[in-house]
C-alpha cells in the first residue's frame, strides 16, 4: 500500500495548506448553529421550528432543500421529517427553501477522500470529518453524489423531533399540563382528555418558545412511514399533467427567449447579423450573451425560429475539432508525468507482469450527453435592487452568487425559487442557462424573461460525461486471477466543472479512478492507476460520474482475466471479494438468476459488480443472440444501501438506473466534428426504448452499515454486465461503448 | 382558424398557420400539460389526441389540425382521473414525470384502439415515447392495469 500512503499524505498537506488557521475556524463555524433562513419574511403568527419545519395558522410546510429531479428527493426528505414530527404526508406542503448555509450538504465530502468507502478505520473517519470543514466555505448546497439520504437521515429526523417536542411544550404551556402527559399523532398534540390540538393552533405560541433541543430519535422498528411503501408526494400531479416544471413558468408580462451558442462549446462569437431575425413576427430584441446570441420574443416557437435566422460568425473550438484528437490525447496520457493517483498498489504488479501478461487490452468510453427530457430553462426578473430567478437547480448557492455577480445586486436580494426538474442526471449541476437568462433579463429590466433551450442547443451544450480510456493487463495462475493492473486516463471532471464556478480543485481527482481503485477485491497483485489527461471538451458530472466509465473498465477486465483463468465468473468474483455486503449482493444475483443453470441456444449470461457511492450493486444479465441482433432478456440486480427508506421508490430508481446504464452502453455517444457535437437530438442519441426494455428483478439488501443513496450505484455495473453477457453469448468481447458500433441490438 | 381543445372553442385566426400545435397549446392557450422535449417527433412528450387518436403536437401545424384536440388536462383531473391516470397513480410510474403526460395520452389512444393489448401490442404502441428516467417496466404494468379497468367498464 505504498502508493496509498503517499497520496493520503499529499492530500492531507494540500488540505492543510488550504485551511491554514482554518481548520479550527471551520470546525467552529460548523458547530455554530447557522441562522435560520426561514425567520426572514416569516408570516405573522407563523413558527419556523428548526430550519426544516414551518407552521402557520393554516399550513404545515416541510423544507426539502435537495433538488428533486425525479429521484423522489422531495418525498424522502419530507418523510424523514414527518416520521418524527408525527404528521402524515397528505397533511403537509413542501418547499425547497432558500439557498442558505443551513442547508449545506455534509455527506458529499465523505466521498472526497482517498479511502475506500468500505474503510471504517479511525484514519479514514478522521479525514472525512476534516474534509467536512472546507465544504462549508464553498457554499455547497448541492444535490448530487447520491447524498440526499445519507446527508438528511439524521438531521431531518432530528428537525422533525425538535419541532414535535417544541409543539408539545407549547401545548403544555397553553393548557397548563405536564409535558409527559402529551402525545402527538397525525399533525396534532393529543391532550390527556383526548382533545386534538392541531399543530397550526400551536404555531404562534411555539414561536415564542426556545426550541427543545434534546431529543431521542425513534428506533426503526417504531417507524410509521419510513421503511414501508410510501406514496410519493408528487405522484398525483405527475399522473394528471398538473405538475409544474421550470419550463411551465408564467408571470404577468413575461416574454419568451431562445438562445444560439457557438456549436463548438465554449468557443467565442466573432460577430453576428440579426437584421432578418429582428424583422420576424413577435421578436422583441436580440441580445449578445457569452458565446452567442439570445432572442427575446412573445412566444417560444417564434424565439426559436428567430434564433436560427441570425447569421453568426463563430470562432473555432477551444479543444480538438475532431475525435481523433481527443482519443490521441488520452492515448498519450498514460505517462508518469500525467499520473494523478495510485491509491491501489498491492503486491508486486511489475514483477509478476515481467514474467508475461496473459492479456493486454484497451477500453474506451465516449462522451455522453445528460439529455434530460426537460430542456434546461430559467425565468429571470431583474427589478429595482432585486432579482427573482425561477429554475430547477442542484446548485442554488452558486446560482445566487453568479446572478448577484452579473447584476451587481447583493446576493441577499437575489431570490432563487427552486422548481421541480424534469430529469437531470447531473445536467442541473451547471448553471449556464441561468447566467444567459440573467443577461437577457438585464436587457429588459422589469420584464420576466423565460429562456428555454431548444433540444438542439441543450444537447450540443450539455457539458457531457467524460471521455475515458483504460489499459489493462494481468496474469492468471492455477485457474485463479493473480495480477490485475488497470490504468485509466481521462480529463478531470471536477476540474472542468468547478472551473466554471471559479473554484480550484487541489489534489488528485478521485473521479478519475472512482469505481475502480476502490473495488472490494483482494487480488494478490492489484494496481489501479489514474492518469489525468489534458483538458479537452468541457465535461461535467453524469449520473455516477467516474464510475460510469470505470465500472465498465474494471469489471470487464476482471471478467476477461477470469475467463483467461478458466474460472467461473461468479465463483471467482466471490473468491476474490473481501467485503461482506458486496459478497451478499453477488450471492443474491447468483441465486436470483439461477447462475449456472442451463440457457437456451444463443443465450449468454454475464455478471458484474461495482461498488460506488458506498453501495455495492451486482447485476446478472441474460442476453440472446437472435440473429436479428442482441436482445437483453432479463436483468437480476441486488444493491445494498444499508437501509431502504421507501421500497417502492428504491425499486423504481434501481430499475431506472439499470435502464440508463444499458441504454447508453447500447447506442449513445457524443462525437465532435468540426468542433461541434454531432448529436443534436434523440434521433442520434436514442437511449433505450420501451420495446428493448428487459424484465428487471430487483432485490434490496440491508447488510451495509451506513445508509446510502441509490440514484447512481445501479448505473456502473450495467454496461459491464451487458458486455460480459454478450461475450458469453457470442464470444465477442466488447471493449468500447457504445456497443452498437460492433453488434446490432434487436 | 378555429380550434377545439378539451371541449372549448378557440379563435386562432391571428396565429401563423405553421406554428406547431404544441406551441399554440402551451404559449397561446396556456395548457402546460403537453411538454416540449425534442420538436422532431422523437420523444412523444408533446402527445395529444386529435379525434381520440394520439399525435405528436410538435409536428402538427396549427393550420392543419383536422379535429377536436384533447390534452392531458382533458383526459382526466386530479379529482376525477381517467383510468389510465388512475393506473399511473397506482403503480407510481412517474420519476421526473416530464414524459408521463405524453405516455398517458399514448396509452389512452392505444387502449381505445386495442382494449386488450398483448405485450407485443404494448411494446409497439408505446415505443415512440421516450422516458429518460427508465420507467418502462411500470409503464407496461400500468397499461395492463388500465386495460383491465377499462374492459370492466
Amino acid at each position: 500500500m505504498g502508493g496509498f500512503k503517499t497520496i493520503a499524505r499529499r492530500t492531507f498537506l494540500i488540505g492543510s495548506a488550504a485551511m491554514v488557521g482554518g481548520v479550527a475556524f471551520g470546525v467552529y463555524k460548523y458547530r455554530t448553529p447557522h441562522a435560520n433562513p426561514l425567520l426572514d419574511d416569516l408570516p405573522e403568527g407563523a413558527a419556523a421550528l428548526t430550519h426544516y419545519v414551518l407552521i402557520t395558522g393554516q399550513d404545515i410546510t416541510l423544507i426539502t432543500p435537495r433538488a428533486d429531479k425525479g429521484q423522489g428527493a422531495t418525498s424522502v426528505q419530507a418523510a424523514l421529517i414527518a416520521e418524527e414530527l408525527d404528521v402524515e404526508l397528505d397533511q403537509i406542503k413542501t418547499d425547497p427553501g432558500p439557498p442558505s448555509p443551513a442547508y449545506y450538504n455534509t455527506a458529499l465530502s465523505g466521498d472526497a477522500v482517498p479511502f475506500r468507502s468500505t474503510d471504517d478505520s479511525v484514519l479514514a473517519e478522521t479525514t472525512r470529518a476534516v474534509m467536512d470543514a472546507p465544504i462549508k466555505f464553498i457554499s455547497l448546497q448541492i444535490t448530487g453524489g447520491s447524498t440526499t439520504v445519507p446527508d438528511g437521515y439524521d438531521k431531518l429526523r432530528m428537525a422533525g423531533a425538535v419541532a414535535r417536542e417544541t409543539l408539545k411544550a407549547a401545548a403544555a404551556q397553553i393548557h397548563g399540563l405536564d409535558l409527559a402527559a402529551l402525545i402527538t399523532e397525525s399533525g396534532a398534540v393529543i391532550l390527556p382528555d383526548g382533545t386534538r390540538v392541531p399543530y397550526q393552533a400551536l404555531a404562534s405560541t411555539a414561536a415564542t418558545l426556545e426550541p427543545v433541543t434534546e431529543v431521542t430519535l425513534r428506533a426503526p422498528d417504531q417507524w410509521r412511514l419510513l421503511g414501508k411503501p410510501m406514496r410519493r408526494v408528487d405522484i398525483l400531479a405527475k399522473s394528471t399533467g398538473t405538475q409544474d416544471y421550470g419550463i411551465d413558468q408564467t408571470h404577468p408580462g413575461m416574454l419568451h427567449a431562445a438562445i444560439r451558442l457557438n456549436p463548438a462549446q465554449g468557443g467565442e462569437m466573432r460577430g453576428f447579423d440579426a437584421s432578418e431575425a429582428e424583422k420576424m413576427r413577435g421578436v422583441v430584441k436580440v441580445v449578445t450573451v457569452t458565446g452567442g446570441i439570445g432572442v427575446i420574443a412573445d412566444n417560444t416557437w417564434r424565439a426559436f425560429q428567430a434564433a436560427l435566422a441570425v447569421e453568426v460568425d463563430w470562432a473555432p473550438a477551444p479543444y480538438p475539432a475532431e475525435m481523433e484528437g481527443h482519443w490521441t490525447a488520452l492515448s498519450k496520457s498514460f505517462t508518469p508525468e500525467r499520473q494523478d493517483s495510485q491509491f491501489r498498489d498491492v503486491g508486486d504488479v511489475d514483477a509478476t507482469l515481467a514474467q508475461g501478461s496473459d492479456l493486454s487490452v484497451e477500453y474506451r468510453a465516449p462522451y455522453l450527453a445528460h439529455a434530460p427530457l426537460e430542456p434546461v430553462n430559467a425565468t429571470v426578473l431583474v427589478g429595482e435592487g432585486r432579482v427573482d430567478v425561477w429554475t430547477g437547480t442542484q446548485i442554488p448557492g452558486f446560482v445566487q452568487k453568479n446572478v448577484a455577480h452579473l447584476t451587481g445586486i447583493d446576493a441577499q436580494n437575489v431570490h432563487i425559487h427552486a422548481l421541480m426538474i424534469g430529469g437531470s442526471f447531473g445536467h442541473r449541476l451547471e448553471d449556464d442557462v441561468v447566467r444567459h437568462a440573467t443577461t437577457l433579463a438585464m436587457a429588459m429590466p422589469g420584464t420576466p424573461i423565460k429562456l428555454t433551450y431548444s433540444r438542439e442547443e441543450d444537447m450540443t451544450h450539455d457539458y457531457p460525461r467524460q471521455i475515458a480510456m483504460a489499459r489493462g493487463r494481468g496474469r492468471v495462475i492455477g485457474g485463479q486471477v493473480e495480477t490485475f493492473d488497470l490504468g485509466i486516463a481521462m480529463p478531470s471532471v471536477m476540474a472542468s466543472q468547478m472551473s466554471r464556478q471559479g473554484l480550484p480543485t487541489p489534489g488528485p481527482d478521485l473521479q478519475i479512478v472512482a469505481g475502480a481503485w476502490d473495488q472490494p477485491f483482494d487480488i494478490p497483485n492489484y494496481r489501479v492507476t489514474g492518469y489525468r489527461a489534458p483538458e479537452l471538451a468541457p465535461i461535467s458530472s453524469w449520473r455516477s460520474v467516474g464510475a460510469s466509465s470505470n465500472g465498465f473498465f474494471h469489471d470487464c477486465l476482471l471478467d476477461e482475466l477470469i475467463h483467461a483463468a478458466g474460472a467461473d465468473p461468479l465463483a471467482e468474483r466471490l473468491r476474490l471479494c473481501d467485503h461482506l455486503p458486496s459478497r451478499k449482493v453477488l450471492e443474491a444475483v447468483g441465486e436470483m438468476s439461477n447462475w449456472g443453470g442451463t440457457l437456451g441456444p444463443g443465450q449468454g449470461r454475464g455478471v458484474a459488480l461495482c461498488l460506488s457511492f458506498g453501495v455495492p450493486c451486482a447485476q446478472v444479465i441474460e442476453v440472446s443472440d437472435t440473429g436479428a441482433g442482441i436482445r437483453i432478456d432479463r436483468v437480476f440486480v441486488a444493491a445494498d444501501v444499508g437501509r431502504i427508506l421507501d421500497p417502492v421508490n428504491f425499486e423504481g430508481l434501481v430499475k431506472g438506473g439499470v435502464i440508463f446504464g444499458l441504454g447508453h452502453a447500447m447506442n449513445c455517444e457524443v462525437t465532435y466534428a468540426g468542433g461541434a457535437a454531432e448529436q443534436e437530438n434523440f434521433d442520434s442519441f436514442p437511449g433505450m426504448r420501451l420495446y428493448q426494455c428487459p424484465e428487471i428483478v430487483v432485490r434490496g439488501l440491508e447488510n451495509a452499515g451506513k445508509i446510502r443513496g441509490v440514484g447512481e450505484p445501479p448505473v456502473p455495473p450495467a454496461a459491464a454486465a451487458l458486455g460480459n453477457a454478450i461475450f458469453a453469448a457470442t464470444g465477442t468481447r466488447l471493449r468500447e461503448m457504445p456497443f452498437n458500433k460492433f453488434v446490432d441490438f434487436a | 382558424m378555429q380550434l377545439t381543445v378539451n371541449g372549448a372553442e378557440y379563435d386562432i385566426e391571428d396565429l401563423e398557420p405553421d406554428m406547431p400545435l404544441l406551441w399554440v397549446l402551451r404559449d397561446e392557450l396556456g395548457l402546460k400539460g403537453p411538454k416540449y422535449g425534442c420538436g422532431i417527433a422523437q420523444c412523444g412528450a408533446c402527445t395529444v389526441h386529435i379525434d381520440g387518436v394520439a399525435v405528436r403536437s410538435c409536428q402538427v401545424p396549427a393550420g392543419d389540425v383536422w379535429g377536436a384536440v384533447t390534452t392531458i388536462e382533458g383526459l382526466g383531473t386530479p379529482e376525477a382521473p381517467h383510468p389510465v391516470q388512475a393506473a399511473w397513480i397506482e403503480h407510481q410510474v412517474a420519476q421526473c414525470g416530464y414524459c408521463q403526460s405524453g405516455q398517458m395520452m399514448q396509452a389512452a389512444s392505444l387502449l381505445a384502439e386495442t382494449p386488450v393489448p398483448s405485450d407485443a401490442d404494448i411494446d409497439d404502441g408505446m415505443s415512440g415515447n421516450l422516458c429518460r428516467c427508465g420507467t418502462y417496466p411500470r409503464i407496461r404494468e400500468a397499461v395492463k392495469t388500465a386495460a383491465a379497468k377499462l374492459s370492466e367498464g
